[in-house]
């Protein structure tokens, strides 16, 4: 498996991470070496293997379905780079 | 005033505190004084005297009145993926400049439940990404080891101030977390104890995330008796983390027996790598002999899939990188950056994120994005999930025949100089948790500990696994070896 520049363009767009197009075939080749390592896992057998879910097999606790927290607005709000009125604030999603 | 104070082991304050030998303010206010000093370090990169000092205060009243817990007046450096209250909590990241969180960590909270004192947040790789913390916003950690004449090192990463710091004497013992070998290497690097508690012993809740399945927050100590006395205040269940686990916490300090007589400690063959320096060979050597000595019985064992684990490792940490860091968008909290005019909300993200973000974290995120993709999801997460089984698997099958604990190295070197890894491939850098990395994927309990200097006279580290919620008798074994070693070696002030 070989990753160009056309991959690395599609990985960076999936990431949402903006990459200047300069810097696609450096970090393309940085992937390969990546996962030139990783390759070594298809050296295993796996066969009747199940992928681990759990590194300590215990059951995830429950609690009553109720409301235990909210009315923290301003909590919320006050690490916003732009909050507004009481929302957070974003350039225009919808036309 | 007593001098040095800032020198004392955790156990030796708490009991010159009781005897009122001196206050948890003194205490406090040398060890700010030696922080004071050592800006050359770069270890401590948000300081917080304000509370460092009222929190003594309070301690102090706590002590007088008797019945305080064993940390109350301990003053402590917190790393920086910790969440505190109100104070910059950054995981030196540019992505949370001047976030302050509305919230305290559970593991925090728990300390300074017992009345421990925050000095400071300490310097880290960012988003615990990295083995050398040389990947901060706040610039490269300097270790307080130096070889004669020798270029500055590196303390280890990620938990790389939290060794540093610990080292030099800054603070009497600080929080580190350990998601590949994050609190283990460093203290090695730096020689000084560091314990990676079983996966659920401490609560994750408020520590930025990395990798979910792996993170697991725990002290980093100038020895193995104050390791068992800050575990016990930092962990237990945790509602609010739903893999914290509800299981009575031993008393950790009590099981320092130093008894290991009829304990079997094995011995994992793969971990003999090739190129590994003489020293460490040696120390390893040397060591299961002191256990020996001690009266525990040595095995050879077995670990069939170690090879495998850093590679299962760079699938799995980044995967999970990538959908823990999906909430740095520059929306809620943190840096947004400044757009262009017709900039839509994808900009907005894209722009955010490629100038928040370090090189390392973002090649990370890339991978883990890969990995997890549609077509490759098989292919690499979940053949990755499936060989961690298998290491899972293989450490079940040695304790289940008898072994009580796994003595390895640390490290597969001392400290490097930094910027020495600059021209590598990430994949050498990704070397240096080869001994640390096939613990977290199994959960387990694991604990460096100093036990010689190599020729230039730098720390090297030997390194004991215990098997899940063992750490009392994991700790014990650490003891006896501690006290085997005998490693009494200080860094030479140089800061």
């Amino acid at each position: 498996m070989s990753i160009d520049t056309q991959t690395a363009a599609k990985v960076a767009k999936l990431a949402r991470i903006k990459v200047d197009p300069a810097d696609l075939p450096a970090l393309a080749q940085e992937f390969n070496t990546i996962l030139g390592f990783i390759e070594q896992l298809n050296e295993v057998d796996v066969t009747g293997i199940d992928p681990m879910t759990s590194v300590t097999p215990q059951r995830l606790k429950r609690r009553a379905d109720v409301v235990t927290d909210g009315n923290q607005q301003k909590a919320i709000l006050a690490n916003a780079p732009d909050a507004r009125e009481g929302f957070f604030a974003v350039p225009k999603v919808v036309e | 005033m007593m001098a040095d104070l800032n020198k004392l082991t955790v156990a030796a304050a708490r009991d010159g505190l009781r005897r009122g030998e001196f206050t948890a303010v003194e205490l406090t206010e040398s060890c700010l004084a030696a922080i004071a000093g050592a800006g050359a370090l770069n270890a401590f990169v948000h300081h917080t005297p304000d509370i460092a000092r009222a929190q003594a205060a309070a301690a102090d009243v706590r002590i007088a009145a008797g019945e305080a817990p064993d940390m109350c007046g301990i003053p402590l450096g917190i790393k920086d993926l910790f969440c505190t209250k109100g104070v910059p909590s950054q995981a030196a990241s540019a992505i949370l400049q001047g976030f302050r969180p509305e919230y305290e960590s559970t593991v925090t909270q728990n300390l300074f439940d017992a009345g421990a004192v925050m000095l400071g947040k300490l310097n880290m790789d960012e988003f615990a990404m990295g083995s050398s913390n040389e990947t901060s916003t706040y610039g490269n950690v300097i270790n307080p080891w130096k070889t004669a004449g020798g270029a500055d090192l590196t303390p280890g990463g990620s938990s790389g101030g939290s060794a540093a710091a610990v080292a030099a004497d800054l603070c009497l013992a600080a929080t580190g977390t350990d998601t590949g070998g994050s609190i283990r290497q460093p203290a090695a690097f730096v020689g000084i104890t560091g314990l990676k508690p079983t996966y659920g012993r401490c609560s994750r809740w408020g520590i930025v995330a990395f990798a979910s399945s792996l993170d697991q927050a725990g002290p980093m100590t100038r020895d193995v008796r104050d390791c068992a006395i800050m575990l016990g205040a930092m962990c237990g269940h945790d509602p609010k983390d739903s893999t914290s686990a509800d299981l009575p916490v031993p008393d950790f300090e009590a099981a320092l027996t130093g008894d290991i007589r009829g304990k079997t400690i094995g011995i994992p063959k793969e971990y003999r790598m090739d190129g590994m320096p003489d020293a460490i060979e040696k120390l390893w050597a040397d060591g299961a002999a002191m256990l020996r000595d001690a009266g525990a019985k040595i095995v050879d064992i077995s670990l069939h899939h170690t090879k495998y684990a850093l590679p299962a490792y760079y699938v799995i940490a980044p995967a999970e990188a990538s959908s823990n860091l999906a909430r740095y968008d520059g929306v809620r909290f943190g840096h947004r950056a400044k757009l262009a005019q017709g900039d839509g909300i994808t900009e907005m993200y894209e722009k955010t994120r490629a100038e928040g973000f370090g090189k390392e974290v973002q090649r990370r995120v890339m991978v883990g994005t890969y990995v997890l993709s549609a077509g490759f999801y098989d292919a690499y997460y979940n053949r990755a999930r499936k060989v961690r089984a298998l290491i899972k698997r293989d450490f079940d099958e040695v304790f289940a025949a008898g072994v009580d604990a796994i003595l390895t190295p640390a490290t597969p070197s001392p400290a490097f100089a930094l910027g020495s890894m600059a021209d590598a491939d990430p994949v050498q850098m990704y070397l240096n948790d080869v001994f640390t990395v096939t613990v977290n994927l199994a959960g387990l309990p694991g604990i460096a500990v100093p036990a010689g200097l190599d020729h230039s006279g730098l720390p090297l580290g030997l390194q004991l696994i215990g098997q899940p919620w063992g750490e009392a008798d994991l700790l014990n074994t650490a003891y006896s070896l501690e006290r085997a070693a005998g490693f009494v070696a200080k860094p030479v002030k140089w800061w």
